[in-house]
């Protein structure tokens, strides 16, 4: 055991990608932020100084505290305080965790939905194949937040609206999810065409192993890396959606705040002064977009050079 | 052929948002409303009409700009859209042009002076455009210019001027004001993409064999730039412009918003939290309506800006 896995620590430190990210600052460096950004958020009931969601432990005396460095500042509210006295800093902390909870889940839909999608079009071929991509191209020329929106519209026309509030999330990871699966559909299925006509599919065929194994066990690995590297970049738009549709006041509702909720509640003292209450979140986001796109840039230059 | 196809899929799609999301009766009604009230209204109104029949109707009334009475705010749809058009359209117009002059002569700079120091600097700051969310640049530029400036307005249209159904703030000092921000928002996104694709297309064509023809025979370099090369490369920023304006007006959701913009898609997110159906439908049909608009203009552009799909055609046609 103990051999094998000391075997995997050579191949991996051996391989072009390991390489390739030692040796790339950008990747060292994005991938670094993102280990923090995940762990303090993951980790926020212990890493935050302050419970924000627990009305007790606020004192609407320390509302509108500034940052440490200002006059009023003070070090216990490192980022400052909002209009109820939460600490910025644990607020932010807590809703990057379901910003990324979100991104995350709905990347993870749309991944599995349009892949298998993709995958089975570019195997089966024939009519199915055709209704399939008709439909992965008419719905990538509407652009994804307006169809997450939608969604979300028609969502909130089905079920009641105490109702809404509970199931908010799961509507906002489908609706996101539901956006943008025709891009995965269409790389699974331009890879899989490629993979298909190659030797070792006719001989899977020939020894007639059934098609669902030779499509999730013999195509599926080897049609991932492109899968990958679309799926990082896509993880990106998803978490820049979901603090969009938050801004909106479509999204997470303010109870437990996401990115985008935040600054959609500091935007409203943006002109009585209170900068802060909207600049820490919004600059959470953009270092946690920032950081996940050179990811993805990085990812595919090193994993596949052919699409771009 | 294929945009009415679009359209009708449009039609069915909001057709059926309007009949099986919620009741429509129980929308429109009050809850002290008899149940035989409510049949009488589910008469007259056709819904008790083949499924069919219903929709023939619908798309009709669709042509004619026929939604229907908000639910929220109990006027009809068209007056409410036509009312907020001007807005988003201004807005939207007002954008692409930042972005198509902005982008394709920052895009022509760079692809001309690879290395230049100014060349990096343009570049590194449209990647920045690209991973800031609209919304936060929106806000950042409300708090530059609006808030420690104080030189630009933040919200609002400014004054507006009535000209027939038109309401343009075109024409007044403050309505142009209060255009600067929301439209220089709602551009860079677009503005970014062209000047990539702009560089990367005068890149490649700086290398053909007809520029350095051109250079042979001595044409001045400005020539050479924006007569033979610029032309060349306007084929894709001309389809990419094209599909990125209906991007435009899906996005303007968000500058609107930002702004207090009173456009369509401030009223389309008001629909969305108030589950205003007909609003939503017909908001639906509109975008439709736009795409297939731009897509014929583009077909036609295509034609204009490169003779050889002219002289291709009527051979083939003759």
């Amino acid at each position: 055991m103990a051999d094998r896995s000391a075997g995997l620590i050579h191949r991996i430190r051996d391989s072009d990608i390991f390489h390739s990210f030692i040796h790339s600052p950008t990747a060292l460096i994005s991938s670094c932020l993102l280990v923090v950004i995940l762990l303090t958020s993951f980790l926020c009931e212990f890493v935050a100084p302050h419970d924000p969601f627990t009305p007790a432990s606020l004192s609407l005396m320390d509302a509108f505290t500034p940052p440490f460095w200002a006059e009023d500042g003070s070090m216990v509210f490192l980022f400052g305080t909002d209009g109820q006295g939460r600490d910025l800093l644990s607020a932010i902390l807590y809703g990057t965790r379901i910003s990324l909870i979100v991104g995350f889940s709905a990347i993870l839909f749309s991944v599995i939905f349009g892949v298998s999608l993709g995958l089975t079009a570019g195997y089966f071929g024939g009519r199915y194949e055709t209704v399939i991509m008709r439909l992965a191209d008419v719905q990538l020329t509407i652009p994804s937040i307006l169809m997450a929106l939608l969604v979300d519209g028609v969502v909130r026309g089905i079920i009641s609206r105490e109702l809404h509030d509970e199931v908010a999330i799961y509507v906002l990871i489908f609706a996101i999810g539901i956006s943008e699966w025709p891009q995965f559909a269409r790389v699974a299925r331009g890879a899989t065409l490629v993979e298909k006509n190659k030797d070792y599919i006719s001989a899977a065929r020939i020894i007639g192993l059934p098609n669902r194994l030779i499509m999730f066990k013999h195509i599926l690995p080897n049609i991932l890396r492109p899968i990958l590297v679309i799926g990082t970049i896509g993880l990106a738009l998803a978490i820049l959606a979901e603090s969009t549709l938050s801004f909106l006041g479509v999204g997470v509702p303010p109870t437990t705040p996401s990115l985008g909720t935040l600054i959609r509640l500091g935007n409203d003292f943006l002109f009585s002064g209170e900068w802060w209450i909207s600049f820490f979140p919004s600059f959470f986001l953009v270092i946690l977009a920032f950081s996940i796109n050179l990811l993805g840039d990085w990812m595919r230059d090193t994993l596949n050079p052919k699409i771009n | 052929m294929q945009s009415v196809g679009v359209m009708l899929c449009v039609a069915l799609l909001s057709f059926s948002l309007f009949n099986f999301v919620g009741d429509p009766i129980n929308n429109m009604v009050g809850e002290e409303t008899s149940t035989e009230e409510r049949a009488e209204l589910r008469e007259t109104l056709g819904l008790n009409d083949p499924i069919h029949i219903q929709f023939g109707r619908f798309v009709v009334n669709a042509a004619q700009f026929n939604f229907g009475k908000s639910y929220q705010l109990r006027r009809p749809v068209s007056e409410l859209i036509a009312e907020r058009m001007p807005a988003t359209l201004e807005l939207v117009i007002a954008s692409s042009i930042l972005a198509l002059g902005f982008g394709v002569f920052l895009g022509v700079y760079t692809g001309i002076n690879r290395t230049g120091v100014l060349s990096n600097i343009i570049l590194f700051v449209s990647l920045a455009g690209v991973s800031l969310p609209t919304f936060v640049i929106g806000i950042l530029f409300i708090y530059i210019f609006a808030v420690i400036l104080g030189v630009l307005p933040s919200f609002g249209r400014g004054e507006v001027v009535q000209i027939g159904f038109w309401s343009t703030g075109l024409l007044t000092a403050s309505g142009l004001k209060a255009l600067i921000l929301p439209s220089l928002t709602l551009s860079l996104f677009q503005m970014t993409y062209i000047i990539r694709l702009v560089r990367a297309e005068i890149m490649e064509i700086l290398q053909t064999d007809y520029i350095k023809f051109a250079r042979a025979r001595g044409i001045s370099n400005r020539s050479i730039y924006f007569g033979h090369a610029l032309r060349n490369s306007l084929i894709p920023v001309v389809t990419i412009a094209g599909i990125n304006i209906g991007t435009l007006v899906a996005f303007s959701i968000i500058t609107e918003t930002v702004f207090q913009w009173p456009g369509m898609g401030f009223l389309f997110i008001q629909a969305v939290k108030f589950v205003d159906i007909p609003i939503m439908s017909a908001y639906l049909v509109f975008i439709a309506l736009v795409f297939v608009a731009i897509n014929f203009i583009v077909d036609i552009l295509y034609f204009l800006i490169d003779p050889r799909l002219r002289t291709k055609s009527e051979n083939r046609d003759g």
